[in-house]
């Protein structure tokens, strides 16, 4: 729990290609996150600095994750994970980055 | 008129084909949004360089570009539909009540004297405006509450809100078709709407006469005469002289008169375009020919146009959104198909060339007389 007491964290987060291509941004972004740093508020921080990547990732009112987008960290899927959960450590220390994943499917 | 501009959506991208007045050669720039959904792209009437694009995605969803300079740069605008109060239920494919959701954009209409003002036709079936330049959007819900809504159902490419009608007239008139509801007017701007399905004929649903129900795929009608509509419905082409009140068949003397797109010559209000499409379990024409056909009559009397088109082994569809016309004269004559070419007549559809082969799947194409 010390880890979501925390606040004002820099969280590396990658993103898929085509929200590269629409944020204008490289692969990596690096975001200054108020905490806790749970799922929820990494999102909010990429929003918040990307307002064009609003909707992409998550619904614009029910705040649910779109279906064929994931969330991978410390080579695991956290995707199921509870939006206010705390996200892995090494992601808060910035040991790790935070992936938003594009699902492979479709052709 | 210095050219046109021809706005091509593809499965995986915009294109934007420019030409002089001549219509020869033309330059192709794209792709603008390379791997998204482009199901449409057009231009205000009145200031031909704001564009508006839809772009989707199955992967991340809806998103609203708008251009300022005619195509060259994009800004993403806001992508933000939700619908108005409790959205309820319409029907599904097994006929039971599902909810409302919203999934894409079909279909853009630039008003006709404001740039900032845009209508989008949406599925789950609604029609949203916005007044500030597509950056915020607000439901006209008084489509979907008007009665006929809970009985709705979705065609088998979903349940979509496709054409949007402007009426030059009469700023207070809005024509709209979902597939598969049928059509719907507004005589007050959007408040209230009525279904306007008077003479069609659908075998395919258990009330073949019912006021809604029907699976339209397109109307067209000629801005000097816009009482007069005419309407490619899954199977019949249609036709109504009195604002949709009735409709009646003109489908005459088509080899098949199932098909996606229509529409009318930008000078002659009698003529009108379709392209014949074999039946709705084979989507690619008949015999493997490639023919538009040309009414000269409004209707009824049909010859087919084939100079230039593949006339053997070909098997594309051409989609509801993917045929236009310019304003020049001779009128030129564009459509695109599922094969990734996008043809054009400069001569009204006596002739056709390629504008460009090799594109993805075309879904939409629309035209600007610059």
């Amino acid at each position: 729990m010390m880890i979501s007491q925390r606040s004002n964290v820099m969280i590396r987060v990658v993103l898929p290609q085509h929200l590269r291509t629409l944020a204008g941004v490289g692969r990596e972004v690096t975001l200054d996150v108020a905490g806790p740093v749970t799922q929820r508020a990494v999102l909010d921080a990429v929003e918040a600095r990307y307002p064009m990547l609003r909707g992409t990732i998550r619904d614009q009112v029910t705040q649910q994750r779109r279906p064929l987008v994931r969330f991978f960290a410390c080579q695991e899927d956290i995707s199921q994970e509870p939006p206010d959960a705390p996200v892995p450590e090494a992601v808060v220390s910035g040991k790790e980055p935070f992936f938003i994943i594009g699902a492979i499917a479709g052709g | 008129m210095s050219g046109v501009r021809v706005l091509v959506g593809t499965r995986k991208g915009a294109f934007v084909l420019t030409s002089d007045g001549k219509r020869e050669n033309w330059d192709v720039a794209g792709p603008f949004f390379g791997g998204w959904e482009i199901y449409h792209v057009k231009g205000s009437p009145v200031d031909p360089d704001r564009l508006y694009a839809s772009q989707s995605s199955s992967w991340f969803g809806q998103l609203i570009q708008r251009s300022n300079d005619g195509g060259k740069t994009w800004q993403p605008a806001g992508n933000k539909f939700v619908y108005d109060g409790v959205p309820g239920t319409h029907q599904w494919y097994d006929g039971t009540p599902h909810p409302w959701e919203f999934k894409r954009v079909w279909h853009l209409e630039p008003s006709l004297t404001d740039p900032d003002v845009v209508y989008a036709g949406v599925e789950d079936a609604a029609l949203f405006r916005s007044a500030d330049g597509g950056q915020t959007w607000q439901e006209l819900s008084g489509l979907r509450g008007h009665g006929t809504g809970p009985h709705w159902s979705p065609g088998a490419g979903g349940m979509c809100l496709h054409t949007i009608l402007l009426d030059p007239i009469n700023p207070e008139r809005i024509y709209i078709a979902i597939s598969a509801a049928g059509a719907f007017r507004t005589d007050d701007g959007g408040k209230t709407w009525q279904p306007i399905n008077r003479g069609l004929y659908s075998k395919y649903i258990p009330d073949p006469t019912a006021e809604v129900g029907h699976c339209v795929h397109r109307i067209a009608m000629h801005a000097s005469r816009p009482d007069v509509l005419f309407m490619q419905k899954h199977w019949d082409v249609m036709r109504s002289d009195d604002a949709g009140a009735n409709w009646r068949e003109v489908s005459g003397d088509l080899p098949t008169d199932f098909g996606f797109v229509i529409d009318v010559h930008a000078h002659e209000p009698e003529t009108v375009y379709v392209v014949p499409i074999k039946s709705d379990s084979e989507h690619y024409p008949l015999d493997g020919k490639l023919r538009v056909y040309r009414s000269r009559t409004g209707g009824n009397q049909w010859e087919p146009l084939s100079s230039g088109l593949p006339q053997q082994d070909c098997y594309v569809n051409v989609l509801r959104d993917a045929m236009a016309v310019d304003a020049l004269d001779p009128c030129g004559v564009y459509f695109g198909t599922t094969g990734g070419q996008v043809y054009g007549s400069a001569d009204a559809g006596d002739h056709w060339t390629p504008l460009v082969r090799d594109l993805p799947a075309v879904v939409s194409v629309e035209v600007q007389t610059l």
